[in-house]
């Protein structure tokens, strides 16, 4: 990972006099996967926008390459692509499409022939070059859509909740491919969704855009693990999450090897796939060390040690080391009857079907 | 009947033995509409672009005021054109009255609020969000009108035909601007109505039939480009 390839200085956008838009500096770097989670209306359509510099901020700066985007914006638009929630196809073939960038950028003859049938053939729409997008699936709609960004071999990519508007399956197929793209290609990518789980499957680093100011941003596992303030940890449900690789499948349950700790989900999963072990908090029970022989349905029984104890309301948030860190919300009378105080040592119990394994490509 | 019949056969007539003067007042027609068209489609397409794009305040206002061109009166446009082109008045250095020229500006005033409030509605009518896409893939400012305006071609050749038609139907204020002078601004529909003035209904008749069959061949042209698949 080099250096910043755009960044966000200073910038605010308002709308009909109210502030929707303010970034003191965000900054997205060569070969990173940048994914920013918000709810809806948090601002993140017109974070891209200025991203993209399809919209210029009342005040602040958009940084490329560590200059200021001085001058006019389509040199800058021209390196990089754009992928909105909707496809916004033309209305032509699924290739004049796919092709359309390339010819506006001036890239034509075999170089753009050559392009074009290589993402075509990525995203799987190949068969499909010569039809009409009035014919086709919203799925195969946003394949075209990704491969017309892709094919254009941008400095930055920029996608807006490009899986928002499908079906759970077709999502699932695409974000495949989206993955695997951007593996290959290494390009800087701006992720924008409100799903917390594509946000981790893409992202290399997460920031939380919360009423138009990022409240947080760093590697996921973090911002999961000590989010910066409440609404953070509302907003991304103060999950435990550790990168992990699948050891063995048998019967349904994969058997996972997190920092040398093994822990069981009922999510399938490959042999050997790389994945982040996600664990809402809420599911975690603790009890003291000495029950740890004692028989219960619970697959996973770690040993752990009270690391911090933070008040949550009516509960406690107990973060634990269990080898990797694991976050527990209980009550507050159950804090007080197993008399925990950070150094305590615990048994962290949790159902194989509280695991929720997400695949994670690690890359860099 | 009989009327009909005798104007069907003077038409075809006048058509096929290449006369001369049916033939001139013809072209003149079609040529100073076409040239009206052309000009309610420039200032019409930029208008609805600014409109539909910039969504500038006060927008409804502005297209409340194009839709009401739909019936702007043409004797009333024929009056204060004339009054503007007339020797002493504001334009009357330009020498236009009573040439095709004024013509032309004349219908071009009754056909732009027709083509600039269809052409609104037609580029209204795209995603609020496709022109930044266009954008974003690298379109300059000209490239991405053009590709927008190839989005919304169904609806925008509806707004060239719907301004073609009231240029070329016009009467009023084209007597009015351009004083029917044979071989010089005598039109179709002018001559129909010094035809009729007349009593030569036959004569009128076939001239209103030429003017239907022109029409009808320029709407056929613009509706096969159209209607045509779209470009790959």
């Amino acid at each position: 990972m080099s250096g910043t390839k755009l960044g966000l200085r200073g910038v605010l956008v308002e709308r009909a006099g109210r502030a929707v838009l303010q970034i003191d500096s965000l900054d997205v770097c060569a070969g990173e996967i940048l994914a920013v989670v918000g709810p809806n209306g948090a601002g993140k359509t017109t974070l891209v926008q200025v991203m993209a510099l399809l919209e210029r901020p009342l005040r602040g700066e958009v940084l490329f390459d560590g200059q200021p985007a001085s001058g006019g914006p389509l040199s800058y638009r021209r390196r990089m692509a754009v992928v909105f929630q909707e496809p916004l196809l033309l209305d032509t073939t699924v290739e004049g499409n796919v092709r359309s960038g390339l010819a506006l950028r001036g890239v034509h003859g075999e170089e753009q022939r050559r392009r074009v049938a290589l993402w075509l053939e990525r995203f799987g729409i190949a068969h499909l070059a010569r039809r009409s997008v009035r014919a086709l699936s919203g799925g195969e709609a946003q394949r075209t859509s990704l491969a017309r960004a892709f094919v254009l071999e941008p400095e930055v990519l920029l996608l807006d909740e490009p899986f928002g508007a499908l079906d759970p399956p077709t999502r699932e197929a695409l974000i495949d491919d989206l993955d695997r793209a951007l593996a290959e290609t290494h390009t800087a990518t701006v992720f924008v969704t409100h799903d917390r789980s594509e946000a981790l499957r893409l992202g290399d680093r997460l920031a939380v855009l919360i009423g138009g100011r990022i409240r947080h941003v760093g590697p996921p596992a973090e911002v999961f693990a000590s989010p910066a303030d409440e609404e953070v940890a509302a907003f991304v449900g103060i999950e435990t999450i550790a990168a992990g690789r699948v050891r063995s499948v048998e019967g349904g349950l994969a058997v996972v090897d997190v920092g040398g700790e093994i822990v069981e989900a009922t999510t399938p999963a490959d042999a050997g796939a790389d994945v982040l072990v996600c664990l809402r908090p809420e599911d975690v029970v603790l009890s003291p060390r000495e029950e740890r022989a004692s028989p219960t349905s619970a697959r996973n029984r770690l040993a752990a040690v009270v690391r911090r104890i933070l008040p949550a309301g009516p509960h406690a948030r107990v973060e634990l080391d269990a080898g990797f860190p694991i976050v527990a919300l209980i009550t507050k009378q159950s804090l007080e009857e197993l008399g925990l105080a950070p150094g305590s040592p615990v048994v962290a119990s949790f159902k194989a079907t509280a695991v929720h394994l997400i695949p994670h490509r690690p890359r860099g | 009947m009989g009327l009909v019949w005798d104007g069907i056969t003077e038409a075809f007539r006048l058509i096929f033995t290449g006369d001369a003067q049916v033939y001139e007042i013809a072209f003149l027609s079609l040529g100073v509409s076409a040239a009206a068209t052309a000009i309610a489609l420039v200032i019409g397409l930029s208008v609805a672009s600014f409109l539909a794009f910039r969504a500038p305040p006060g927008r409804t206002v502005a297209i409340s005021f194009l839709n009401s061109g739909f019936a702007l009166p043409p004797v009333v446009v024929g009056l204060i054109v004339a009054v503007l082109l007339w020797r002493t008045g504001p334009l009357g250095q330009l020498h236009l009255l009573y040439t095709p020229g004024a013509i032309v500006i004349a219908q071009a005033v009754i056909a732009t609020p027709v083509v600039t409030a269809l052409s609104t509605a037609a580029l209204q009518g795209l995603h609020p969000r496709l022109r930044l896409q266009v954008l974003a893939l690298g379109a300059s400012r000209w490239q991405a009108a053009w590709l927008l305006f190839r989005e919304a071609r169904l609806a925008l050749l509806a707004a060239v035909m719907a301004g073609f038609g009231a240029a070329i139907s016009e009467v009023g204020a084209t007597i009015m601007v351009g004083g029917n002078i044979k071989g010089e601004t005598r039109t179709l529909t002018s001559a129909t109505v010094l035809e009729v003035q007349q009593g030569n209904f036959e004569t009128a008749m076939a001239l209103s039939i030429i003017l239907l069959l022109l029409i009808y061949l320029v709407i056929l042209s613009l509706t096969v480009v159209q209607q045509r698949r779209p470009p790959a």
